[in-house]
């Protein structure tokens, strides 16, 4: 050896792999205006279509009238329910077993729902065109609240469903009930809160939202008559399953689908769907043997689109006096809108709500979900969240400090004294799940460290003594979140969608040169997936990031997978690359033994290469064996260096985090100013911590919203009121903190690479930070327990029923 | 519907064409001048990812008739780098801090920081701040967007800059 060779740190460096703040690929193109996003797309002899859609959120539609439209010069062709009568596409199944609309069939159920789907040369025609569709409605009572739905009296929606006493998930107790879920031991829960020396009980709502990703939803249907085949470009987080879906519902083979998600822009659960767009595009496209595009407008997306939220849990909990919980006890009414079209796995209706007990150990727990029909819009998507787990943690985290107020207690040490302990794991929750690892007291500690959360305290009371003398408006809230997700869906034997399990899958091309292929089942949508699959791949397979491709996206050469959200992508495809990549090197082990002339045993890896045991300077690296595997194989060996995986995970992950925000409200204008906001997350083992501190800032900034003042709102119409970013929040530059990432590593004992996932952990955590602060702030005044969103008119109310502007 | 003659400059180069007078700039851009950098996130002024550079002003081009822009001197996105390919200051500052994920407000943000820039080639956080107030991005929380245009902006005034993408 020579001082030219590179040292062992220097060839490690070299990779660009795990644990890396390796700079991303795909910023390459986007920079440059060069990304490619569905609307980007443009087909000759491409038609537009667009909606008419209803201005009443629950109406019966007497008539509709297409004769001007279709006589408008530009316009191809105009459908209605009736025209998808035929081909049977009326209705299309939901992922959560009910059934959807495709175009009203008889009646609406919510504003802005699909009518009629004009088809027309360009997008400026076929918007004029929904103008002249003529439609008469008659309109109906409107239900809006959730807590109406189930009286004896409330307006029956969906009589599609009329006799049916059994839905998906059992049994239906009303016309507008959707289901009944419940899990625990409700006999020994209410025991536990029967005899609890203290308890406490309140309603906490989280709102309805919506993801909002900055690109809508869009796709762009081509049927080939001649071939028979269909290409759909679309706007899809899981493009496998809409191929699938498209399949089943139009009886085209799936081997002629080819369903291709180009970039995405931004998805956050709003791109799982299947949605009416989708389909009549497809559609269009069939008949009319043209490319049809669908491009939705920001209105249509706020209203029509994938809500997210609308969940309203009536939480007790029992403690000893001593503030040691002794029972959780939570019932949920879920508002799902006229369908029930949530994006959980096919066997859980309210997702994975059963995180509930969240990082304490409750020895007894119950559970009680019942799912709802209104006049809104469907969905109930995982909004940047594992299925419902951010309902749950904001339900617990909030609960939690509401016990603490009435133990008299510090909610940080009320959390400590209640955290399942590290020798637990894995652990075994009242709901049934089995936690992987986790160190609590440690990362609470650190942040509570961290932000001399001790003196925090000190100032807030010191502040409080002066606002109660006059000398100042403002009051401070310390926010503290304790969450622990679970993501990662999941082990097939309990999570699959439509049938299909949700595993997921890698396959990795080594070509002869030394430089690689891999194509995941999944989708990123901004996640960074090009440039943090290699780093998987480059530490396993000791070849350079930078050699090493990542496609996504086209299921005609990605193998199936179930696509992103839910964080999965990490947990599952991840794992999948790290063991594909492995099967590589267990050939390519053979492969160098064979070039060394050793036995399979006596080589040993080597960050990039395979060298004979106790001779270093004997090896063969990554790219020789590479070349070696398509000319010198040992005898019987296949030749080439490929291999393809297909991850079922045993568990789910369950990353946890410790978030801490510091406000100051001003009571006259109840302008809350986020002073600090701490949040650390641990995810595991960190492939690109450049990638999770970009993910915590967008994730928290999303929490910020939703907290602060995203809503989307009804009113007793059912007129969304929230339909244009006018009315909607979406924070600026201007208005977002500034946000302090930390870390702590607890590797999931199950996983490949010990990764546990992370793009949603910043949202499920930051809700109740920011909610905590604001209700923190008040407490001292005895507001009560304060809902979301708490948008500065809200708060200023509160400080105004609390007499403080008098 | 009657078509308006229209001359304009983008990215440096002469080009007319025939529009509808409803057109709005970004459709014309995007669909008749294959420009699709700059994208649409809502056609009603807020979030910015239609921002162009247009007579030496940022400019939402989804609130901009294509005939009012009739004799303009336009810059998008895909006007940015140099005619080598050198990526500019900014382009370059958004990689290295991290700037962007899913990338589509991204070359709106870029488009309205080489202006605000030209405006004030030394703003501080909040100038920046308030700078891009205009244009939204869902994915990053901003913090990063700020640091790739210091970033840009040292590069720029040839001053070190010694941060991390964070
Ligand atoms: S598309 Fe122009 S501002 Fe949003
Ligand atoms: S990077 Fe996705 S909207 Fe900004």
């Amino acid at each position: 050896m020579n001082d030219m060779t590179p040292t062992r740190e220097e060839r490690a460096e070299k990779l660009q792999g795990m644990g890396c703040r390796r700079k991303r690929v795909e910023d390459i193109r986007f920079t440059q205006g060069k990304g490619q996003y569905v609307d980007d797309i443009k087909l000759p002899g491409m038609l537009f279509g667009d909606f008419v859609r209803s201005p009443y959120a629950h109406a019966r539609i007497k008539h509709i009238d297409k004769s001007k439209a279709l006589a408008m010069k530009g316009v191809i062709a105009v459908l209605t329910a009736e025209d998808l009568k035929p081909v049977k596409l009326d209705w299309m199944p939901t992922l959560a077993g009910d059934v959807q609309m495709v175009l009203a069939d008889g009646k609406v159920l919510f504003q802005n729902q699909e009518v009629a789907f004009v088809i027309a040369e360009d997008r400026y025609i076929a918007s004029d065109a929904c103008e002249l569709v003529e439609v008469e409605y008659e309109a109906l009572e409107v239900l809006v609240d959730p807590f109406k739905a189930l009286a004896p009296n409330a307006p029956e929606l969906r009589e599609d469903l009329r006799g049916k006493t059994e839905g998906a998930h059992g049994k239906r107790i009303h016309h507008n009930h959707i289901f009944n879920w419940q899990v625990g031991d409700k006999a020994a829960t209410d025991a536990a809160i029967s005899n609890g020396e203290v308890t406490i009980k309140e309603m906490i709502s989280y709102h309805r939202t919506h993801p909002c990703p900055l690109e809508t939803c869009q796709a762009l249907a081509s049927m080939d008559k001649i071939k028979g085949e269909l290409t759909l470009w679309g706007t899809f987080q899981a493009p496998h399953v809409v191929r699938t879906v498209a399949s089943l519902l139009s009886g085209i083979p799936e081997a002629k689908i080819h369903v291709i998600a180009p970039d995405i822009g931004g998805g956050f659960g709003n791109k799982v769907g299947v949605y009416p767009g989708y389909v009549c595009a497809i559609v269009g496209s069939i008949v009319l043997g043209k490319p049809v595009k669908w491009v939705e407008d920001r209105m249509e997306n706020l209203t029509a689109t994938s809500f997210a939220r609308d969940y309203h849990m009536t939480t007790e909990i029992s403690a000893t006096k001593e503030g040691k919980v002794t029972g959780l006890k939570v019932h949920i009414l879920a508002d799902h809108g006229a369908f029930d079209a949530c994006a959980d796995p096919s066997k859980w209706p309210a997702g994975f709500a059963n995180i509930v007990t969240g990082s304490y150990d409750f020895p007894v727990a119950h559970l009680e979900v019942d799912g709802v029909y209104t006049n809104k819009a469907p969905g109930g998507v995982a909004y940047r969240c594992s299925f419902r787990v951010t309902e749950a943690a904001y339900c617990i985290e909030r609960a939690m400090d509401i016990l603490a107020q009435k133990l008299g207690m510090d909610p940080a040490d009320l959390r400590m004294k209640n955290f399942i302990q590290p020798q637990q794991f894995p652990y075994q929750s009242a709901l049934g799940w089995e936690y992987d690892s986790g160190d609590y007291p440690t990362a609470l500690k650190k942040g509570m460290e961290t932000i001399n959360y001790r003196a925090l305290r000190e100032e807030q009371k010191a502040k409080q003594e002066a606002f109660k003398r006059g000398e100042t408006r403002e009051i401070m809230g310390i926010g503290v979140s304790f969450f622990t997700e679970i993501v990662g869906a999941g082990p097939s034997r309990n999570c699959d969608i439509l049938g299909v399990g949700m595993f997921d899958s890698a396959e990795i091309r080594v070509h002869p040169t030394g430089s690689i292929i891999a194509r995941m089942g999944t989708k990123s949508q901004g996640q960074a997936h090009e440039t943090t699959y290699a780093q998987i791949i480059a530490t396993e397979l000791g070849i350079e990031a930078d050699k090493i491709m990542i496609e996504e996206g086209n299921t005609d050469t990605a193998p199936y997978g179930l696509g992103t959200y839910g964080s999965r992508s990490t947990p599952v495809a991840g794992a999948a690359t790290a063991m594909a990549a492995r099967k590589i090197r267990a050939k390519a082990q053979m492969i160098a033994a064979h070039l060394l002339e050793v036995s399979d045993y006596d080589v040993e890896w080597d960050i990039d290469r395979f060298r004979v045991k106790g001779l270093p300077e004997k090896f063969k690296t990554m790219t020789e064996i590479a070349w070696a595997a398509y000319n010198n194989v040992p005898e019987g060996m296949e030749p080439g260096l490929e291999a393809v995986n297909y991850y079922d995970p045993p568990n789910m992950t369950y990353p946890f985090g410790a978030y801490i925000c510091v406000m100051d409200i001003d009571v006259d204008t109840g302008v809350a100013k986020t002073r600090r906001f701490y949040a650390l997350d641990d995810c595991g083992t960190r492939i690109n911590p450049m990638v999770i501190e970009g993910q915590v800032h967008g994730g928290c900034t999303e929490g910020f919203a939703i907290a602060m003042g995203q809503e989307i709102r009804y009113d007793e119409m059912g007129n969304c009121v929230t339909g244009s970013l006018m009315d909607f929040f979406l924070p600026t530059a201007v208005e977002t903190p500034h946000w302090e990432t930390d870390f702590t590593v607890t590797p999931s004992p199950h996983h490949p690479i010990g990764a546990k996932g992370v793009g949603e952990s910043p949202n499920v955590g930051s809700v109740p930070a920011f909610s905590n602060a604001v209700n923190d702030a008040f407490a001292f005044l005895n507001a009560g327990h304060i809902q979301m969103p708490h948008d500065a008119w809200r708060t200023w109310e509160v400080a105004e029923r609390l007499g403080l502007h008098d | 519907m009657a078509k308006t003659h229209v001359t304009m400059t983008i990215n440096g180069q002469e080009v007319e064409a025939l529009v509808e007078p409803r057109t709005l700039l970004i459709h014309f851009l995007r669909e008749q001048m294959l420009l699709t950098g700059p994208h649409i996130g809502c056609e009603t002024s807020h979030c910015g990812a239609c921002t162009v550079d247009m007579n030496d002003m940022s400019v939402k081009s989804c609130t901009v008739f294509a005939v009012q822009a009739n004799g303009a001197n336009i810059t998008t996105i895909e006007g940015m780098a140099a005619a080598d390919g050198t990526l500019s200051a900014l382009q370059e500052g958004f990689r290295m801090m991290h700037g962007l994920q899913c990338g589509y407000c991204t070359p709106g943000m870029i488009t309205r920081a080489h202006r605000l820039l030209i405006e004030n080639p030394d703003p501080s956080e909040d100038e920046i701040r308030m700078g891009i107030a205009g244009n939204i991005c869902r994915c990053t929380g901003y913090q990063n967007i700020v640091k790739a245009i210091q970033y840009a902006a040292a590069k720029i005034n040839g001053v070190p800059f010694h941060e991390a993408a964070e």
